[in-house]
């Protein structure tokens, strides 16, 4: 099914874009990873939930395949656009401003940190309208409250149809609350994320 | 107007409480970093179920509430252990430096509950330098200190860590440095021994001691650059030549000026030596 044309004109018109997503996510994150346009315009973070103590070769992985400059966040780093950025495992990520990150070791939020419900609702309060944030796979509710948040500050709130999702949770539980704004396919949102 | 959730705080009331609580008792957040500090502002707002206005009004009134209050925005999350390959990186890089001291003077700053400082305690005796080192933990916070003190955690906490220990590489497990009855693991009072717990505010407070080595790890990520300046400006007073300076595993020197004053030892750990005298 096509796009609808007022997600097209909202997403063209935002400056980053969140992606949360737990149990589930690695594919699809990894296939949007690799079909950014390096020039895509907006500045990308992606919010996965992850053990802490574990190398995990996402970066690399991720890096490898795509054109899109790529790295995990260190505390107070730029945000540009152009850019994929990664929540590093127990620390949550923060939006200072729009010019800056900020991390924070606090408590665990759904038992994960990073949660994503913390960089979804830091990124409504920052970017209002201006930021999209996709929530997809996972087993857990944390992203929902989040993306709720999204939402009523105007942004545009997407979430993966629960029935394309691995792991369905994790979408049902933001359309449980309210918070999609839009349901998507997984095609849908591979198309969106290249338009 | 944007606002923090339901019940939070707009940036320009959180600039508010930071004038009133510099006015009213002193301690400064201005240069703290804003997207935290709005964050557990508006935890302590939703745990009280109090308005904005009760808020200023309780901080400015009731002296009790500033202190419970300054607890609760102060993040006092800690692990012992927490970056296993930081220990690692201490033993391999910084502990046969520091074996050539007389004394070993380490500073844990930010230390909350005290974890850090019994982690750098164990990791000295393994390494077979308890006997001549000395450790300072300094926080803001007194309730935290007081738990760092007693050094008694619950045994659930202290077995969270034991993959810690194990990934930091030291041998057996870390409950053997523990005395553990029921539900509470104490740590044995030979690690208890040469350690020394303070109030230090590091926004205000100045060089109380000379140490070869400093570690303030996930401290820095709670303050604003300009703040970040002034205390490794703090730090490097402090530190005597050559010693050693620790940040946490996502913080790095990003100032010039201080980038020519230390010299990095371990880029991936965040391990810094101070350059000069």
């Amino acid at each position: 099914m096509a796009l609808e044309k007022s997600i097209i004109q909202h997403w063209r018109d935002t400056d980053i874009v969140l992606l949360g997503g737990s149990a589930g996510s690695f594919k699809l994150f990894y296939q949007i990873v690799k079909s950014i346009d390096p020039d895509i315009n907006k500045a990308i973070v992606i919010v996965m939930h992850r053990k802490k103590n574990y190398f995990s070769e996402i970066e690399k992985l991720f890096s490898e395949h795509s054109r899109i400059y790529l790295k995990e966040i260190a505390d107070k780093d730029v945000i540009s656009k152009n850019a994929v950025y990664l929540a590093p495992a127990n620390y949550h990520t923060l939006f200072e401003n729009e010019g800056y990150f900020s991390l924070d070791v606090s408590e665990a939020v759904w038992y994960s940190k990073p949660s994503i419900d913390v960089t979804f609702e830091s990124a409504a309060d920052i970017y209002g309208e201006r930021c999209a944030a996709i929530l997809v796979s996972g087993a857990n509710q944390d992203g929902a409250e989040g993306l709720l948040k999204i939402k009523s500050n105007g942004g545009l709130a997407i979430v993966q149809d629960p029935r394309d999702a691995e792991m369905a949770e994790m979408p049902q539980s933001a359309i449980d609350i309210n918070a999609a704004g839009y349901i998507l396919s997984t095609a849908q949102i591979l198309e969106l994320i290249r338009s | 107007m944007k606002t923090d959730t339901l019940t939070g705080i707009t940036t320009e009331q959180l600039d508010e409480l930071i004038g009133l609580i510099k006015g009213v008792h002193g301690f400064d957040f201005g240069d703290y970093s804003k997207a935290s500090l709005k964050r557990r502002v508006t935890r302590v707002i939703n745990l009280k179920k109090l308005g904005f206005y009760d808020l200023k009004h309780m901080l400015v009134n009731d002296a009790d509430f500033f202190q419970h209050f300054l607890e609760e925005v102060t993040v006092n999350v800690t692990e012992m252990f927490r970056d296993p390959t930081f220990y690692k990186g201490l033993c391999s890089q910084v502990v046969p430096y520091l074996s050539t001291y007389q004394h070993i003077k380490i500073w844990s700053a930010g230390c909350s509950s005290g974890e850090e400082v019994y982690s750098l305690a164990i990791l000295m005796r393994e390494a077979g330098l308890k006997r001549k080192s000395f450790i300072y933990g300094t926080d803001i916070n007194t309730e935290v200190l007081k738990e760092a003190r007693k050094g008694i955690y619950s045994f659930k906490r202290i077995k969270s860590y034991a993959e810690n220990y194990v990934f930091a590489g030291f041998n057996g497990s870390l409950t053997d440095h523990f005395t553990v009855m029921y539900d509470a693991a104490t740590i044995h009072n030979e690690l208890k021994q040469n350690t020394l717990f303070s109030v230090h505010n590091l926004v205000s407070d100045g060089v109380f001691n000379e140490f070869q080595m400093i570690v303030c790890r996930n401290v820095f990520i709670y303050f604003e650059s300009k703040l970040q300046e002034h205390i490794l400006d703090l730090f490097y007073n402090s530190l005597c030549p050559h010693g050693f300076l620790c940040l946490g595993s996502k913080e790095t020197i990003r100032s010039d000026a201080f980038r020519k004053k230390f010299k990095v030892i371990n880029s991936r750990e965040n391990i810094y030596q101070k350059i000069g005298s």
